[in-house]
């Protein structure tokens, strides 16, 4: 049975969400796409999980601390050698203007 | 190790170790595909280390002068790591990841980086911006994914073994469509520093090889608490070196989760099977109801926090960024870097996890498989108070041909129906060669232990390989 596609406006508002600029093959792709696969994955709503404690994480639990010393990081000419774009005389990595 | 016993008495040289291995590499890769960058000098400068170390009589580290391929979402400092994606094109690591640090540590030498499905993300290592790996048993199919490479390279006999990771198979499945051993860790035996994070309460690295053994070696070397790694467990690492005992183990068959398998995949197993009963091992019936739930349920969570973690990736501070015009806004820039610089798949994932995250979805999608995901592990131990270990194949068929899944992702993620359930359940599991298809392609059997089991997996493994030749049969030499 073919499944609805998501409706482009849905897309575009998680497409937006996730900072995805989806070209508008894309959304068409993507709406048919993830449709099938929440078909898919909505059997496990049908599950009873009434009392289950969600489980967030696989870890072994014993979640060990250390002590919060300073310790030697990357030097800063280090961090912006692979920037795109960079001012590494003055410490920066360089982007499109944020304030008018 | 052999390469590395040999090295150490003297009957062969670390560079004439690395030097062949290079040359295979070389002769392989027009066929293979399977490096994204091949370390040639940086090689050849650590197993010149190790023969000056041997020639002043220093003791020699477990590895020494073994070539060893990394996983391309691995960093390795001063070598390029791209995770197989166009966003990290030309991106080089100021820092090794602590696997990488640790098997230098132990005298291995780093051969080069191996494709991957974008960001570990995909069945079949289709899904890199570098090219499409092969598999070297059948060059028209796939090595299995994500870490394709890996697992290509070492059926290939290039190099004795390799890093990958695994996050819903990413080392089984690879391992069992090549026909060589692949071991998942328990969630936190291995530090994830310094691994390009796909779903971090999934993701962990291990080793591939052609024997238990040696996988068992790379683990040893690679175990541990690392500062770097909250989640890196203070469980001691025992030395697996000598687990080949399989008398006494109980091995669990989950019968009804595995029925609807390839013939030969059947057939192979119920030999598996009969292989451990004959060295003493105890064959028992077990059930895991929530099995058949798994794969709904990793592909919300890995989703999930896939949206997360790769929202690093957006232009500013490394990778690819996208032409920018004096118009556009900070924006702007990253919206179209992430749509250039991403593949299909990953977009994909990243817009199923922000979909189930998102403001009237989150309870129904992602909170519901954190909660059958908590079903999923009580299941296993449930099914751990009587047995050792679970068998199950490692994969429903034996490796597919290349394209054949691609149109088509739902179909690609059910293949990967009996390895998702242990990093959900944060539990080690490793597949090793079992049979081959009357076509001559491997087939994997699976083994699941407890958590920090590793031993038990090691002692039926290589009770197995004392029994059987499967892990001795190579390929047709590739590009001969």
């Amino acid at each position: 049975m073919p499944v609805t596609p998501l409706d482009a406006a849905e897309v575009r508002r998680i497409a937006a969400l996730a900072h995805l600029a989806l070209t508008d093959d894309e959304v068409g792709l993507f709406g048919r796409q993830l449709a099938e696969i929440l078909e898919f994955v909505r059997q496990i709503q049908s599950e009873d999980t009434s009392g289950v404690t969600p489980m967030s994480h696989a870890s072994g639990g014993d979640g060990h601390e250390r002590a919060d010393d300073v310790q030697p990081t990357l030097a800063r000419v280090e961090a912006l050698k692979n920037a795109p774009d960079a001012a590494p005389e003055s410490g920066l990595f360089k982007v499109p203007r944020v304030m008018a | 190790m052999t390469a590395r016993d040999q090295i150490a008495r003297g009957e062969r040289s670390a560079e004439s170790v690395t030097r062949e291995a290079l040359a295979a590499i070389a002769r392989q890769e027009p066929s293979l595909a399977a490096f994204t960058a091949v370390a040639t000098e940086q090689a050849l400068a650590q197993a010149g280390a190790v023969d000056a170390a041997r020639a002043r009589g220093e003791a020699l580290g477990p590895l020494a002068g073994v070539p060893i391929a990394i996983k391309d979402n691995i960093s390795t400092k001063g070598v390029p790591t791209t995770a197989g994606s166009k966003m990290l094109a030309g991106y080089v690591p100021p820092y090794d990841a602590t696997v990488v640090a640790r098997l230098a540590a132990a005298g291995a030498v780093i051969i080069g980086k191996t494709n991957c499905d974008e960001f570990g993300m995909g069945s079949s290592t289709e899904n890199s911006a570098y090219g499409v790996t092969a598999n070297p048993w059948a060059l028209d199919r796939t090595p299995g994914g994500s870490s394709g490479g890996s697992a290509a390279t070492v059926a290939a006999r290039a190099v004795p073994a390799a890093l990958g990771s695994d996050t819903g198979g990413s080392i089984r499945q690879p391992a069992a469509f090549c026909g060589i051993v692949g071991l998942k860790p328990t969630y936190g035996r291995v530090s994830r520093y310094g691994l390009l994070a796909y779903a971090s309460s999934l993701d962990q690295v291990g080793p591939f090889a052609t024997t238990v053994e040696d996988a068992a070696a790379v683990l040893t070397a690679i175990a541990g608490p690392d500062r770097h790694d909250a989640t890196s467990a203070a469980q001691p690492v025992p030395d697996w070196s000598t687990a080949n005992d399989a008398r006494g183990l109980r091995i669990g068959v989950p019968r009804a989760f595995i029925d609807g398998v390839d013939a030969s995949v059947a057939q192979a197993f119920e030999q598996s099977l009969s292989v451990w009963k004959e060295r003493g091992a105890v064959i028992v019936d077990i059930s895991l109801p929530h099995a058949s739930l798994a794969i709904p349920v990793y592909y919300l969570i890995a989703t999930a926090e896939a949206s997360s973690n790769l929202a690093r990736y957006d232009g500013a501070r490394y990778g690819y960024r996208t032409t920018v015009a004096p118009k556009d806004s900070l924006r702007d820039m990253y919206e179209r870097t992430r749509d250039e610089g991403f593949g299909a798949e990953v977009k994909r994932r990243i817009m199923l996890g922000t979909y189930v995250l998102s403001a009237g979805y989150y309870d129904a999608y992602y909170l519901k498989a954190q909660q059958v995901r908590a079903t999923v592990r009580d299941d296993y131990a449930a099914a751990f108070t009587s047995v050792d270990l679970v068998a199950t194949p490692t994969t429903p068929t034996p490796a597919f041909k290349l394209g054949e899944k691609t149109a088509d992702p739902l179909q690609m993620y059910l293949a990967d129906i009996f390895t998702v359930s242990a990093n959900l359940a944060g539990v080690p599991a490793m597949s090793l060669p079992c049979g081959m298809t009357p076509d001559g392609l491997p087939i994997g059997c699976q083994l699941t232990a407890k958590m920090w089991d590793e031993a038990s997996l090691v002692r039926a493994g290589t009770a197995f390989q004392q029994a059987t030749d499967w892990h001795q049969r190579a390929p047709v030499a590739v590009g001969a």
